[in-house]
Parts: structure tokens; sequence; C-alpha cells
């Protein structure tokens, strides 16, 4: 358990999972609730997963409160992960959205990293991707993309990655909805996909 | 103690999780409607105290994509297959059932007759039921809401209107509001509601039906581990569905199966000859 500014970064002991593609993400056993919470792996020490946890909510919160010793169920690696082969990588995160980052920019091999925050307390969890540049609002991410990106792979809010896919038709974007299962079950986590309801754990989370 | 253990419809996907499929005595499908239903916007589900409520509204490709496409895959999984068939007027039913009915993969019909997202039917549970008989002979199994004033009354309706089974019960109505904005967390405000909570709603419903009807039931409702399974077979269930539970845990069947097994002593079986129980909580 570590604080990053306002987040948790979580470590939890392996055991026998993968960890799979940068992306995918985990279903967490939050204690004393009855659902676990998807998170995207944000680094993959040996023999560890870590994940970096937002505490704004009841499941969110008890996972945050987790103490060294104590154990909870992972599912996991699930869905579809970032698509690696791009020629010229950029990632774009905002707040939360931070999350698979580092291990997404380990897998590639280093990449330029644009992060966007609401404050400055928040803004310190860019330590995570030392190098990156770093707005705070009023300023954002997409005032820095430039006239030429290059590949974005980008995780954030709804209304930035709109406006990530909007200055950049064809970016890979990582979404994020409420999930009961994580693996196809209960169609609680559809979005709108080419005009039909597309399961986010099934058919994402990244999608282009 | 044994006993057949399968998901609750819409509780899990075999085609997507095949191995979780393959831990039941038999899987249940999505309801599949005469046509495609897209569901209904999210956010479609949220975890509220002892439970969560889902509106999802009966999202499925319809009947016949559901004939050419994934009756055949769902077939290879070697596992009993029962569909669970929705509709919005009797002769809906009907037109899925017997198209059912010259599918030779499918073991068992479950009519959901209780689906709290979609609007209701207009005709009754029992008019369902007798147009679902007429159009196929394989099993049918009606599926009721615990929302049912007199549940006995209904379970002996659809009973005359040839049903051969009970599946008790589906979600109860929910509704959870945003705190800081009064607003409905769901899109469609009202959800169902399912979890650890329904589990007391559904051995009271399989009780009043236990003593109602002579037809197997299937009991559903809040079960998470062999103790509430066994609750539900003392109430008179003799095969159990997992529905939540499984969300959380995709073990749940085969953890359930052994948390039975190994419980000390068989509890009793509903005891049919005595009726004071639900003659006194109907008064």
């Amino acid at each position: 358990m570590e604080p990053v500014g306002p987040y948790t970064l979580l470590c939890l002991e392996r055991g026998g999972l993968e960890s799979g593609r940068p992306g995918q993400f985990f279903m967490l056993e939050a204690p004393g609730r009855l659902l676990p919470r998807p998170m995207s792996l944000c680094l993959a020490p040996p023999g560890e997963l870590a994940f970096l946890v937002e505490p704004i909510g009841p499941g969110t919160r008890a996972l945050c409160a987790l103490t060294p010793g104590d154990a909870i169920h992972v599912l996991g690696p699930l869905g579809n992960g970032f698509d690696l082969d791009v020629e010229r990588p950029l990632l774009v995160a905002g707040g939360i959205g931070i999350a698979p980052m580092p291990y997404l920019r380990e897998a590639l091999g280093g990449a330029p990293a644009i992060l966007g925050f609401r404050s400055e307390l928040h803004a310190e969890a860019a330590c995570l991707l030392p190098d990156a540049e770093v707005v705070v609002e009023p300023e954002l991410v997409t005032d820095l993309l430039g006239e030429d990106p290059g590949d974005v792979l980008a995780c954030g809010p709804e209304p930035m990655l709109e406006a990530v896919r909007r200055a950049v038709p064809g970016a890979q974007l990582a979404w994020e909805a409420p999930m009961a299962c994580g693996y196809g079950a209960c169609f609680g986590c559809v979005v709108e996909l080419e005009g039909r309801y597309a399961r986010l754990c099934v058919e994402g989370p990244v999608l282009r | 103690m044994s006993v057949p253990i399968l998901n609750a419809s819409g509780c899990l996907d075999a085609l997507v999780a095949p191995d979780v499929a393959r831990t039941l005595d038999a899987f249940v499908t999505k309801t599949v409607t005469l046509l495609p239903r897209e569901g209904n916007p999210p956010p479609r589900i949220a975890e509220v105290e002892h439970g969560m409520l889902n509106s999802i509204g009966l999202q499925n490709p319809g009947i016949d994509a559901f004939v050419s496409e994934a009756l055949p895959a769902l077939a290879e999984l070697g596992v009993p297959l029962w569909v669970s068939v929705g509709g919005f007027s009797a002769r809906e039913y009907a037109h899925v059932c017997e198209r059912l009915d010259e599918c030779e993969d499918v073991t068992t019909i479950e009519l959901n007759l209780s689906c709290p997202n979609v609007e209701e039917a207009a005709e009754t549970a029992a008019e369902i039921t007798r147009a679902a008989r007429a159009a196929t002979s394989k099993p049918l199994y009606a599926k009721l809401s615990p929302a049912t004033w007199d549940l006995a009354a209904l379970a002996r309706a659809v009973a005359e209107a040839g049903a051969d089974g009970l599946s008790l019960v589906n979600t109860i109505r929910g509704l959870a509001l945003d705190p800081a904005t009064g607003r409905p967390v769901l899109a469609r405000g009202a959800g169902g509601y399912s979890g650890p909570a329904l589990l007391p709603i559904a051995a009271a419903c399989i009780h009043a039906c236990a003593h109602a009807v002579d037809l197997p039931i299937v009991g559903m409702g809040g079960v998470a581990s062999g103790a509430d399974a066994a609750m539900l077979v003392a109430a008179g269930a003799s095969a159990i569905a997992i529905g939540t539970a499984l969300f959380a845990d995709p073990l749940a069947a085969e953890r359930i199966r052994a948390e039975l097994a190994s419980a000390v002593g068989t509890p009793p079986a509903a005891d049919r000859d005595s009726r004071s129980l639900s003659q006194a909580s109907s008064a």
C-alpha cells in the first residue's frame, strides 16, 4: 500500500495470475462489498501486480483500506488491452486514467506521455510516469496534442476520451463502466458501439 | 446432499465463459424474445446495500439469430440446455416456443413471466403458459415474480395451464437514487433487485408454492453458499439456480456444490402435510 497523491497504489502478490496485456483489467474483491471492482493493471514488478485505486466509493475505499497481509480474490486478466504494434506511441491520460500507463509504457519500451489532472494534489501521481508533460485544469491534455500527435493510446474520463477521439480519430481509447462480473455474464457494462450496445468487458475496455 | 445447480437466466454467457457453464448441471440462457432487442441504455447496474440493481432490458439477438447462431455453439458445450423465453403477448411466447420445440438440443423452456425491466405482458401468466403449452411438448418452467400478492394462487393457475415446473424467484423491483442529485442511478430508473436480500423472500415464495402445487421447483434468489442452497431446498426446491453470486465468483456453483455435499445431516424436505405456516402467512 503506497499513497500516490490522493490515490493508493495497491500491491498484491501475483500468485498464479498472468499480468496480461496493458489495458486489460482484473476484478478485485472489495472487502465487505457484494461485487468486485474492475481495475487495470498499473505495474507488474516480479511476483506482484500493482493497481492504482482512487477512493471514490464504498468499494474503492475498502480496497484502499486494505492492510499488508490481507488477502482478496482477484480474477483476470480480462478484456482486450492496447494494441502494442504502433510506430510513434503517445500516451495520454486524465486523472485516474494514468492507472494503466506505467505498465503500458514499460511494454512499449518507453513512450512520451501527456497527463492531465484536476488539481496539483492529483498531479502528484505523475511521479508514476517520469518525464511526462503534465497539465492541471483548466489546461487540458488536448491542448498539447499538436498537429501530428502520432499513435495515441489514451485513458481517462469520458469527456477527455471523446475530445481525444475528435482530435485523433483512430486513437486507442481505454474506457470504463460499472461492471458486476467483468467476464461477459451480466450485460451491465455496455457502451454504444456502431449503433449497438457492446459489453465493454468483452469487446473493450480498449476500443478504437 | 446432492442438488442440481443451474445458473439464473441472464447471469452467465456460456459462449464467453464455457468453463463456467460446464460447472453447472444445466445452463439457462439469457431470455430470448421473438425480435432482437438492444436492451436499455447504461448505466444498467448499481451495487446497493445487501444486493444490486440491474436494468438490462432483455438484450438478446431474437429467436431467429438465437436458433441459427447461438444454439449450435451452445449445444457443443455438452451441458443440458434450458432456454428462457420472454415476450410481450401470449402469441409472441407461443411463436418462440414453437421454434424451440423443433430444436433437439433444447431440453427445457423457462417462461420468463416476471422481468421487472420491461413493460408487463398484456396477458396473464396463465394465459401465456397455456399458449406456450400448446406450442411445445418440451418441459415448461414458469418463472414467477416474488412481487405477487398471492403467489400460491398464481402457481396453481400456471400448473393448471400446463406448466411442468416453477422457477422461483425473479428479481424484485428496486430503485437507487444518487444522494447528491436525487436522480435514479440507473438510466431507466428502477431495476431488478437481486443478491443476498432476496434469500428469505425466495424461501417464502418457494415454501408457499411447494404447499400449493405438486411441481418441481428451481429455487433461486440470493443463494451464495451451501447453507443458502440448503435453506431453499428445505423450503421445497428440488434444484438451485445461482445468479448474482456468479458475478463475484465464477466458480460459485462448484463451491456451493461442495459445501452442500459436506453439510452434516440432510435438512428435511418441505413437509407438504403441514400447511399451518403458509395459511398463517397468507391470513
